[in-house]
């Protein structure tokens, strides 16, 4: 008797599952004697079905402990738990070099004032003398100390206000907080951040990178981040038309700006097709930044990493940013990514639609 | 007194009958009376809270098979061996992020955990995790008819209703196609 591989499965399923009669039973045990591949097949078939229910149980009790830590103040419970002599170990981790400094040049004023004293201390007379040295040394090494510790404390005073070293713009491709910006503007960065038009910072991490095409994907990954609306804006994967209206939306140097330019080459510097040419007074803080055509489609990443001529600028055509998209490994995402299909800028005033979109646009603080 | 930590930390003796009767007040109050403990030690040790979360549902769920299973045998406190667990997972994730400074501060007793005590747990996740993507790259509507059949212990007549089969006989042969695909897209995985 020849099954089919459906066949067999079924009359396997029904074997383990205890269905079969008594008389069905003892023929299947017995082509089961007699045929290993049958058998290799039944203790297959166990072994797979009893792992994919084990599968769904862990899936399920994931998701209820899942339930009860939504129901934790982990952040309380965080500030509360924390070792706090902390502070001490990264003071001195980012000062010691200074700290250092001081130290030793307290050293060398004892030192000097020992060896000072030392060398006149075959009279009482020179030895008051040497005492009176030591004490000015001292005096003028205490002072000294106070300056470098005056000048740690400013330091410290600043890193707790912002010190990031370079600001950028991105704008966002989803809702749930994937954004585009520039490679060179995170490269290097120890840590990434974004602003929102409101002035709210959420942290971020880079999630993936296309350095020959200078684009940087970055993910919101701040717990205090609550999803945006729809994304106004599409992107449009076809060229722009030379010598359209287009315009940008960023953060020149930290504060938001609309600016309007037009597009005055589908080829970037030597013919490049990477980039568009650009007309538009846009400085470095642009990088980044959502190139609009007068559709309110994204056509392009802003790329002001240089200017060789007054005003002239280059910007990543949309068609390499949506690839990069693409690439994004779907193991690192949460979600897969959805684009919005929907423009809902075409037919605004620019002033309607810079106030519609800027929600959609981040200065990037990188440090 | 007495009775508010008692509400708050449940016995070690509730904890294991609740997990052997499926209780969710056991569970809970496990997880709500350790997790502090365990954020402590991975927040001071170069971890963040997530880390903490991820840790923590390791150890628990290490602990719930471990009970279910009928072989775990209490030679300690529940707390002690929630918090070794999380101790020999930290700092095996540690080392492989290679974030591990040398030492650990502690803040609680532990007992040595061997290897083997945590390998059934991470070859049984290597295998979920295979399943997992298996299922996924399995595709709709086979994924569904899977987790319903399988997971969910779902009829095959309730199968057919929901993906409007109208023969019981085509939703079978279904079934069984989308099960050998399933399983040689789990075997194919390395």
């Amino acid at each position: 008797m020849k099954m089919s591989d459906n066949q067999l499965l079924e009359t396997i399923e029904r074997y383990l599952n205890g269905e079969m009669k008594a008389d069905e039973r003892k023929k299947f045990e017995l082509l089961r004697k007699e045929n290993a591949e049958v058998d290799s097949k039944v203790v297959e078939h166990k072994l797979f079905i009893s792992l994919l229910k084990q599968y769904g149980e862990r899936v399920e009790l994931e998701s209820r402990l899942n339930a009860i830590h939504d129901e934790i103040d982990v952040h309380t419970l965080k500030e509360n738990l924390m070792v706090h002599p902390i502070w001490i170990v990264q003071f001195w981790r980012h000062h010691h070099s200074k700290i250092s400094v001081a130290a030793s040049i307290g050293i060398i004023a004892f030192l000097s004032a020992m060896w000072f004293t030392g060398k006149l201390n075959n009279s009482t007379n020179s030895e008051i003398i040497g005492l009176k040295n030591k004490m000015n040394r001292l005096e003028g090494s205490i002072t000294n100390q106070g300056r470098y510790i005056n000048a740690i404390k400013s330091e410290k005073g600043k890193t707790t206000v912002d010190k990031y070293s370079a600001t950028a713009t991105g704008f966002a491709i989803t809702s749930d907080g994937l954004i585009a910006t520039n490679y060179h503007v995170v490269e290097d960065a120890d840590a990434v951040f974004v602003q929102n038009a409101d002035g709210n910072t959420y942290k971020a991490e880079v999630l993936y990178t296309e350095p020959q095409h200078d684009i940087a994907i970055l993910k919101i990954t701040d717990k205090s981040f609550e999803k945006l609306g729809t994304v106004p804006y599409t992107f449009k994967r076809g060229e722009g038309a030379l010598a359209e209206q287009i315009s940008t939306y960023g953060y020149p140097d930290g504060y938001p700006a609309y600016v309007p330019g037009s597009l005055s080459s589908l080829f970037g510097q030597n013919g490049d097709t990477l980039h568009y040419k650009i007309t538009m007074p846009i400085n470095p803080g642009n990088s980044g930044g959502p190139l609009w055509d007068s559709k309110g489609n994204v056509i392009g990443i802003t790329d002001s990493k240089e200017a060789h001529f007054e005003g002239e600028h280059f910007a990543i055509k949309a068609k390499y940013l949506l690839d990069a998209i693409k690439n994004i490994p779907a193991d690192s995402l949460e979600n897969k990514v959805i684009l919005n299909k929907k423009n809902t800028l075409t037919g605004l005033s620019e002033a309607q639609k810079a106030a519609r979109a800027k929600n959609f646009v981040f200065m990037v603080k990188v440090y | 007194m007495s009775k508010q930590l008692k509400d708050s930390t449940p016995t070690d003796s509730e904890v294991i009958l609740g997990i052997l009767n499926n209780s969710e007040t056991a569970l809970k109050k496990l997880y709500t009376a350790y997790f502090p403990m365990v954020l402590q030690l991975i927040i001071n040790n170069n971890g963040d809270a997530d880390d903490a979360k991820d840790i923590y549902q390791e150890a628990v769920i290490v602990l719930y098979n471990k009970v279910k299973a009928g072989d775990f045998e209490l030679s300690s406190k529940l707390k002690t061996y929630i918090y070794s667990i999380c101790r020999r997972l930290w700092l095996k994730r540690l080392t492989q992020i290679n974030r591990y400074g040398g030492d650990i501060r502690d803040f609680q007793d532990f007992l040595p955990i061997e290897e083997e005590e945590i390998e059934q747990h991470n070859d049984r996740n290597i295998q979920f995790t295979k399943m997992e993507s298996a299922l996924k790259l399995l595709g709709e509507p086979c994924k569904t008819i899977m987790e319903d059949f399988y997971i969910h212990n779902r009829s095959m007549q309730d199968i057919c209703e929901r993906f409007g089969y109208t023969n019981a006989d085509n939703a079978k042969t279904q079934k069984y196609k989308c099960l050998q695909r399933l399983k040689k897209l789990f075997f194919q995985q390395k």
